[in-house]
């Protein structure tokens, strides 16, 4: 659907959109009456809890339930026994969920129970027998990558290269992109950088753990209330791994507490279910908070190599990164979207990047908002800044000067469409912040970041009540707002006032497939449809009023929520509102809707450009942030607050990854700090307010010109942040976190090589 | 005609080209037949899952999506998120 443009003007008015009314859900969530995973209970209900492997990989040589099973008040145990054969495209996750013939990680799944209590549960997996044969075990992306590292899979040959090789490896894939001859460019450069980065894995760190409740009948009807992003896929997973069909498995999402792209597939359910089906009782499984660490997926920790060329006057002449993610235990890290997102703020002629995606003894990765893009940007953006030190050029001028225009070609391939990267950075110069003057030991760092956003699959229902308001249903689980925002654009689009419209999150038995809210796609995709479904309501509106006027139906118009008579011919009637349609329904021809099932195109890219005051204790290495800008490119704001906790929520989450953040495994190959107490989120006592601004580059392919805009503002701040203590600390932070012991080992480091 | 661009590691499935020229058509779904007649080798990476960039603008799963004639196209790996 085209951008809404009505000549003479360069936009289109709004009346609502754009405002910022109170979320629908506001009022539950502050009082503690909204019901999250481990909230929802059933009659007979049975507490589910999971046996994991304590080794880092091991062969499993046995497992013996039969002591667990003879204990009062257990009632079911599934092990891998209990998951067959499962579509191609399910095997890893089947695997995950259950671990076959080895545990490929500490936390991997052996054997889950259904039990009368929690107590009876626990005492149960103490009874249940695994016999395991440890094995050798890798856990460092750079050692696994090596032809001795020990191997998770015998049959992982490397896909991706020009000829296949003979022996397996941990290298699951090999992945390049880019255009012109990067050598040709790097002999143009005047000035050439090149450096090596590191970054840690870290977890969405979502407050609520995974929690489901599952009930299969015992004709094989099933219900399943999850904590998820995307109930429709859960649905599909659990179907396939279960041998059901999709219609026998209603799955319902609950109200969700963070998910951050860390809730976009299946651990617990299909087990919930496995444990159900076996006993015949409702069953519910909720993760403790070491489980959530230890067997949910974090993102990928990373090394990556970056080298860029620039003329005197700062044009890069070419840029090539060697990107290797691990991925965990499993084939599927972000590697490709990390690759082709690595160079996409820059117009260049020689670009090329390689990436590869190796396997470890961790769990499994999962999506963390603009998967594998925050880490290359801070590799990339990092090396920009030092082009600039380097230069002498202001890094926003340097930034300009090879900014990406619309239409140019991108380092990933296509040419771009309209893209606000350039006014961003146009905004971050003309901030205050910008000339702000820095006080001792503090230092500013300024980066960009790009990601591609997408559409998908969705479908809306939109419900006139005859007193004239509206039930308005989505499907896609709201994780930023979205209800707020569905509900502004149906009032927009039929004239009434916000408050009118009410808008839930259907389950998977009253609306078609909806894809996973992900790829900041909700805003944009179940945008579009509730402005199909609001203006095919409106049709029908306008045919209802003409038949009571008895004149043609292409004699009516909408306008501000009124049916009128228009043109030469249409006589004259007293405009008939909404209510007042919807009021005389049931005697025009019943109920009055409008639906759209849609599958979403044309989703815009977005760019972003982070300002980042830090402070660090030259004595102790520790960093603070002491002023935080995000400037995002929004096309257009629905709801400005929620897109400004957008901005807020990536900054934040950025901080956390830049400074704290990281998963820390010992020589065992155990990960030594499973728990918030050591694995250290940020709080609201270690931020400054973060400060948004919001550009508005409308989107051609979306009425209103709506970009996604809830992964851009996590892909700059690593880069930001780094570039910022770098400036404090004067000397390069090339690894992350930026912890102190990190910090003060490179001021130490750059004071020894001063002497 | 339309020119097809395809990505890096995708190119040794097309026979080792970067570009691919292909003829008479109109959407999406035809493309990918003539994509897949021309270079067997790309029908498993189709199969699977790609996107599709029309002009700048990305597509997933859309058959229909209409590519005018000296539209700029190119294959992707499949664009998600998190």
């Amino acid at each position: 659907m085209p951008l809404d443009v009505k000549p003479g003007l360069e936009a289109r008015k709004f009346k609502l959109v754009g405002t910022r009314p109170l979320r629908p859900d506001g009022i539950d969530k502050v009082t503690g009456r909204a019901r999250f995973g481990a909230d929802m209970s059933a009659p007979g209900m049975l507490v589910g809890r999971i046996l994991r492997s304590p080794h880092a990989h091991a062969r499993i040589r046995s497992i013996d339930v039969s002591k667990a099973a003879a204990l009062p008040g257990v009632k079911a145990i599934v092990t891998r026994d209990d998951f067959g054969d499962c579509p191609d495209d399910l095997v890893d996750i089947r695997d995950n969920v259950m671990a076959r013939e080895k545990a490929l990680y500490e936390g991997h799944a052996v054997a889950a129970v259904a039990a009368v209590s929690a107590s009876v549960a626990r005492q149960a997996l103490k009874l249940i027998e695994v016999d395991y044969e440890v094995l050798p075990h890798v856990t460092d992306v750079e050692k696994a990558a090596l032809p001795d590292a020990p191997l998770l899979h015998d049959d992982m040959v490397t896909q991706g290269l020009e000829e296949t090789p003979a022996k397996p490896s941990n290298i699951a894939s090999r992945c390049q992109f880019g255009h012109g001859d990067v050598d040709k460019g790097f002999a143009q450069a005047d000035l050439v950088v090149e450096r090596k980065f590191r970054t840690e894995a870290t977890h969405q760190g979502y407050i609520e753990p995974h929690a489901c409740l599952a009930t299969m009948a015992s004709d094989g009807q099933a219900d399943l209330w999850v904590c998820t992003q995307g109930h429709y896929y859960v649905r599909e997973a659990c179907a396939g791994l279960l041998g059901m069909d999709l219609s026998m498995l209603r799955v319902t999402a609950s109200e969700i507490g963070g998910g951050f792209g860390g809730k976009t597939t299946v651990f617990l359910e299909p087990v919930a279910l496995a444990l159900s089906r076996k006993s015949n009782r409702p069953v519910k499984l909720v993760m403790s908070r070491d489980e959530v660490f230890k067997a949910s997926g974090p993102t990928s920790s990373s090394s990556i190599w970056v080298k860029i060329g620039v003329t005197r006057d700062g044009r890069i002449t070419a840029a090539e990164a060697l990107i290797k993610f691990q991925g965990g235990a499993y084939a599927g890290s972000p590697i490709t979207l990390g690759a082709m997102s690595a160079f996409a703020c820059y117009a260049l002629e020689n670009v090329k990047s390689v990436g590869y995606d190796v396997v470890v003894n961790r769990p499994k990765q999962a999506s963390y908002r603009a998967p594998g893009a925050p880490m290359v940007a801070f590799a990339v953006e990092s090396v920009i800044d030092e082009i600039a030190g380097q230069l002498g050029m202001d890094p926003v001028d340097l930034r300009l000067v090879n900014a990406v225009n619309d239409g140019d070609k991108s380092s990933y391939g296509p040419k771009l469409p309209k893209v606000g990267l350039r006014q961003t950075l146009e905004a971050a110069k003309a901030h205050p912040h910008y000339t702000a003057p820095l006080g001792p030991n503090q230092g500013r760092g300024i980066a960009c970041g790009f990601w591609f956003n997408f559409g998908g699959q969705t479908c809306v229902s939109l419900n006139l009540n005859v007193d004239g308001t509206v039930a308005l249903a989505v499907g896609t689980p709201d994780i930023g707002g979205s209800r707020a925002s569905m509900s502004l654009i149906a009032a927009e689009e039929l004239g009434i006032p916000y408050e009118k419209v009410r808008c839930i999150v259907a389950d998977t038995s009253s609306l078609g497939h909806n894809d996973i809210t992900e790829g900041s796609r909700v805003t944009f995709s179940s945008g579009l449809a509730t402005i199909e479904a609001a203006r095919s309501c409106i049709q029908v509106l306008c045919a209802r009023a003409a038949r009571i006027w008895d004149i043609p139906p292409e004699a009516v118009v909408w306008e501000d929520g009124h049916a009128r008579p228009a043109g030469p011919n249409a006589g004259e009637f007293e405009p008939m509102s909404l209510a007042e349609i919807a009021r005389l329904a049931p005697k025009t021809g019943g109920p009055i809707a409008g639906h759209a099932e849609i599958n979403a195109g044309g989703a815009g890219v977005s760019f972003a450009t982070h300002l980042v005051d830090s402070e660090v204790d030259p004595e102790t290495g520790r960093v603070s942030i002491v002023r935080y800008t995000v400037i995002q490119d929004a096309g257009k704001a629905i709801h400005p607050a929620y897109v400004e906790g957008q901005y807020q929520g990536g900054a934040v989450q950025g901080i956390g990854w830049a400074l704290n953040e990281e998963y820390i495994y010992g020589e065992d190959g155990r990960l030594q700090n499973a728990g918030f107490l050591d694995y250290r989120i940020p709080v609201a006592s270690d931020l400054p307010m973060i400060d948004t601004v919001i550009v508005e580059v409308p989107n051609p392919r979306h009425p209103y010109g709506v970009r996604g805009v809830g992964e851009t503002s996590i892909v700059p701040p690593l880069a930001a942040i780094a570039n910022s203590v770098s400036a404090a600390a004067g000397v390069r932070l090339a690894e992350l976190p930026m912890s102190p012991p990190r910090v003060l080992a490179a001021i130490d480091g750059m004071k020894a090589a001063a002497e | 005609m339309v020119e097809v661009q395809i990505w890096g590691s995708l190119q040794q499935a097309a026979d080792g080209r970067a570009t691919v020229e292909i003829a008479d058509v109109a959407t999406v779904k035809a493309l990918f037949s003539a994509l897949a007649e021309a270079h067997p080798g790309l029908a498993p990476h189709l199969e699977k899952g790609v996107s599709v960039s029309i002009d700048g603008q990305i597509f997933n799963d859309a058959w229909f999506e209409p590519i005018p004639d000296g539209s700029e196209v190119c294959i992707l790996p499949r664009i998600t998120g998190g």
